[in-house]
C-alpha cells in the first residue's frame, strides 16, 4: 500500500500569549484507501495538527510529506495548489460561501484547478452532489439549506477534484445522530469504492470505533 | 497562472449582493469624476474665451516708432570730452515722426519671414468728431479692413455692419458704439472728423465697433488706410504701426527683439505685454485642479472604507476560499478587481454626467457687454479632459483597493476557522 500522508517529528510551538509545546513530536503515516479518525480531549492539539496536515499552517518544525513529496517549505502559492488539487477539507462548521449556489459552490474548487471544462465540471458537481443525495438542492442558495445539508454539500466540495485525501475536524460534531450516521456511511463508502484516504477528527465514540484505525492523542503526543 | 473568469464572477457577486454599499462607493467616483469634467471644461473654457478676447485682437508683435530721447547724446561724439564726467540736463527727445520710416519694404521683409503668419499696417490718427456744434476727441485708425478680420478676428467686434462694408467704402468709418451713442449716429448717417490742425472730412457710417472696454468704444473708430493718409495729408508710404501675427506664439519674444535691433524701431511681443494675464490663466487652472483632485481623494477614500468593511464581512468567505486552494494573490485580485470594477463603473457613470452637465452648461444664455460675441457660457469639451477624468477614477481606485486587498491577502485561514 502507497503512503498518502507522512508526518515526521512534528512539533509546534504557540508562543503567545505564553510559550506553548503543543504539538510534541509527531510521526505517523496514512495509507492509501486507510480510513483514520484522530480522538483526544478538547484542547490536546486535535486541530492544531489538522491544520499543520492541511498545508493551511506553515509554521512548525519537522517534515511533512504528501504522497512521497516533502512539501515543508514550499511557497504559499504551491501549496494552495496542493491543498486545491490533492486535499478535500471539510470543517466542523459547514463553510459555505453563503452568496452562491449550492452547484456553485461546490465547482468553486475544480474551476480554480481548472484542468477541466466547465461543461466537464458542473457534470462531475452533479456527480457529486447525487452521491451524496442532495442533487436536488443544487441550484438552492448556500444559505438556504439545512445544516446536515450544507455539511454534505461541504463533503461533495471537498470531492470535486478527486483528492488523495480527505481531512475532517468533527465534521459531524455539529450533526445529530441521524446525519452523523449518514456522513460516516458516506466516508465509508467512498474509502472502500474509491479508495480515498480518510483523517477524521472526532469526539464521537461509535462514529471512531467504525473506522479502520484510532490515532490517539494525549497533551500533544500521539499515543500508540 | 490566473484563471480570471472565477475571480470576476467571486468579485461579482461579492459586489452585487452589497448593492448599496457599492452604489455609493460608485456614485462617489462618478461625482468626483462627473465634477472634475464640468469644472475643467467650464473654467478651460472661460480661460480659452478670455485668453482669445486678448490673443485674437491683440498683435503677436507691435511693431511702432517710440518718441524718446536718445540714448547717445550729441557731447559722446565729441573726442575731447570723452574722458570728463559730462552733465547734461533738461534733455528733450528730438522732435521725430509716428511715422515707421521704410514701412512699406519692413512689412514686405516680414512677410516673408517663415514664422510670421501676415503683418499689417495701420494708421494711427488722433481726431476730434463733430457733430453740429459737438466736438469730441478720439482716435481714427486706418487699417485694412478683411486681412485684420482674417488675422486678428475684427469681426467679431463688429456688431453692426461689416468689415467687407469698411472696405468697399470710400470714406466710410467704423464707428466706436460709444461716439455713436453720444451723437445718436446710425448707419448710413454721415460724421465729420476733423484731424488736431487740419480741415473737415465727412465720412459715412457704415457699422459699429464694440470692444467690450467702453472707455476705447467711447473714442475708437477705424477706417481705410488711404482714408486716414487723407485726412493727415500724407502720402502713402506713411505707416504708424505694424502689426504681426506668427505661427507659433512662442517665437514672439526673439523675434521683437531681432527687429528692434534690426530697424531701430520699438517691437514689443505679447507676452512681455500681458504678462500678467498669464498669471491669471495659471491660477484659475491651479484651482481647477486642486478642487478636483479633492473631489477625487474624498471618493478614493469612499471605496477604501468601503472595501475595508467588505473584507471585514466576507472574512470567512476568504477563509474557504483560501483552505480551498485559492492562493492570497488570488484572493488580493478578486478584491482588486472589486475597486476596479466600482472605479469602472463609476467612471464610466462621471463621463456621462460630465458630459450631460456641460452640454447643458453650453446652452445656458450668457450675455455680456465686455464680450459682444459670446451668447451662452463657454465649454471647452476636449477629450483629453474625459480621458484623464476617467484614468484618475481608475488610478484613485486602484490605490484604494490596494491596500484593503493586500490586506485580504495576508489573512490567515486557520486564525479564521479556530475564530469560529
Ligand atoms: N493561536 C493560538 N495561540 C495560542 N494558543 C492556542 C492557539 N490556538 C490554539 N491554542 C491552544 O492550543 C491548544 C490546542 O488547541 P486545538 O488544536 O484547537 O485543540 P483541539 O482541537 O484538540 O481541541 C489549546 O490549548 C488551545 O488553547
Ligand atoms: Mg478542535
Amino acid at each position: 500500500m502507497s503512503v498518502i500522508l507522512e508526518a515526521k517529528h512534528i512539533n509546534k510551538y504557540f508562543k503567545k500569549p505564553v510559550n506553548f509545546h503543543v504539538l510534541k513530536d509527531i510521526s505517523f503515516q496514512i495509507k492509501k484507501g486507510e480510513f483514520a479518525s484522530v480522538m483526544g480531549k478538547s484542547g490536546c492539539g486535535k486541530s492544531t495538527l489538522l491544520y499543520i496536515l492541511s498545508t493551511m499552517d506553515t509554521d512548525y518544525e519537522g517534515e511533512l510529506y504528501l504522497k512521497n513529496q516533502l512539501i515543508t517549505g514550499q511557497d504559499s502559492t504551491h501549496l494552495s495548489h496542493l491543498r486545491n488539487k490533492h486535499i478535500g477539507f471539510v470543517f466542523q462548521f459547514h463553510y459555505l460561501l453563503s452568496e452562491f449556489s449550492v452547484l456553485e459552490n461546490v465547482m468553486l474548487p475544480a474551476k480554480k484547478l481548472a484542468e477541466k471544462s466547465l461543461q466537464e465540471i458542473e457534470h462531475n458537481a452533479i456527480q457529486k452532489l447525487k452521491i451524496l443525495n442532495i442533487e436536488h438542492l443544487a441550484s438552492k442558495k448556500a444559505s438556504q439549506v439545512s445544516g446536515g445539508e450544507k455539511q454534505r454539500v461541504a463533503i461533495a466540495r471537498a470531492l470535486i477534484n478527486d483528492p488523495s485525501i480527505i481531512m475532517g475536524d468533527e465534521p459531524t460534531g455539529n450533526l445529530d445522530s441521524h446525519n452523523a450516521e449518514n456522513v460516516f456511511n458516506i466516508f465509508k463508502q467512498l474509502s472502500d469504492e474509491q479508495g480515498l484516504s480518510l483523517l477524521i477528527v472526532t469526539h464521537d465514540e461509535d462514529f471512531a470505533n467504525k473506522t479502520d484505525r484510532i490515532i490517539q492523542m494525549e497533551d500533544g503526543k500521539i499515543l500508540l | 497562472m490566473t484563471n480570471w473568469s472565477i475571480i470576476l464572477s467571486i468579485a461579482k457577486t461579492h459586489l452585487l449582493t452589497k448593492i448599496k454599499q457599492t452604489s455609493i462607493a460608485a456614485l462617489g467616483v462618478t461625482f468626483g469624476i462627473g465634477s472634475y469634467i464640468t469644472l475643467v471644461c467650464f473654467m478651460t473654457g472661460l480661460n480659452t474665451m478670455l485668453d482669445d478676447l486678448m490673443l485674437n485682437q491683440t498683435p503677436h508683435i507691435h511693431v511702432y516708432n517710440e518718441i524718446e530721447p536718445s540714448k547717445k547724446q550729441p557731447v559722446s561724439l565729441y573726442d575731447n570730452l570723452s574722458n570728463s564726467f559730462n552733465v547734461i540736463h533738461s534733455i528733450k527727445p528730438k522732435l521725430s515722426q509716428k511715422k515707421i520710416h521704410n514701412a512699406l519694404p519692413i512689412i514686405n521683409y516680414l512677410e516673408h519671414n517663415d514664422k510670421v503668419l501676415g503683418a499689417l499696417p495701420q494708421v494711427k490718427a488722433q481726431i476730434f468728431y463733430i457733430a453740429g456744434s459737438i466736438e469730441i476727441s478720439g482716435n481714427l485708425t486706418g487699417i485694412n479692413p478683411i486681412e485684420e478680420a482674417n488675422y486678428f478676428n475684427m469681426s467679431d467686434y463688429i456688431i453692426e455692419g461689416s468689415a467687407m462694408a469698411l472696405q468697399n467704402t470710400d470714406n466710410g468709418i467704423l464707428l466706436g458704439i460709444g461716439i455713436a451713442k453720444k451723437m445718436a449716429l446710425k448707419i448710413g448717417d454721415r460724421i465729420q472728423v476733423s484731424p488736431i490742425n487740419g480741415s473737415i472730412f465727412p465720412l459715412k457710417i457704415v457699422g459699429f465697433y464694440q470692444s467690450g472696454v467702453a472707455d476705447v468704444d467711447a473714442i475708437q473708430s477705424f477706417t481705410n488706410i488711404k482714408t486716414v493718409q487723407r485726412i493727415l495729408g500724407e502720402a502713402n508710404n506713411y505707416i504708424t504701426d505694424i502689426n504681426v501675427k506668427l505661427y507659433d506664439i512662442e517665437t514672439a519674444i526673439p523675434l521683437a527683439k531681432t527687429i528692434e535691433q534690426q530697424f531701430n524701431l520699438k517691437a514689443i511681443d505679447i507676452k512681455t505685454a500681458n504678462a500678467q494675464f498669464e498669471t491669471g490663466t495659471t491660477i484659475r487652472n491651479l484651482i481647477t485642479y486642486a478642487v478636483s483632485i479633492t473631489l477625487l481623494i474624498v471618493a478614493g477614500f469612499g471605496i477604501y472604507n468601503i472595501l475595508n468593511m467588505l473584507i471585514y464581512e466576507k472574512m470567512n468567505d476568504i477563509a474557504i476560499l483560501k483552505a480551498t486552494g485559492f492562493s492570497g494573490k488570488d484572493v488580493q485580485l478578486i478584491f482588486m478587481s472589486q475597486a476596479m470594477i466600482i472605479g469602472f463603473v463609476g467612471g464610466v457613470l462621471g463621463l456621462l454626467i460630465g458630459f450631460g452637465l456641460t452640454s447643458l452648461i453650453e446652452t445656458i444664455p450668457f450675455k455680456t457687454e465686455a464680450l459682444p460675441t459670446v451668447e451662452t457660457y463657454p465649454i471647452n469639451k476636449d477629450p483629453l479632459y474625459f480621458i484623464i477624468g476617467f484614468s484618475f477614477a481608475m488610478v484613485s481606485t486602484f490605490l484604494a483597493g490596494y491596500l484593503p486587498a493586500k490586506k485580504a491577502k495576508k489573512i490567515d485561514p486557520v486564525k479564521i476557522i479556530r475564530g469560529q
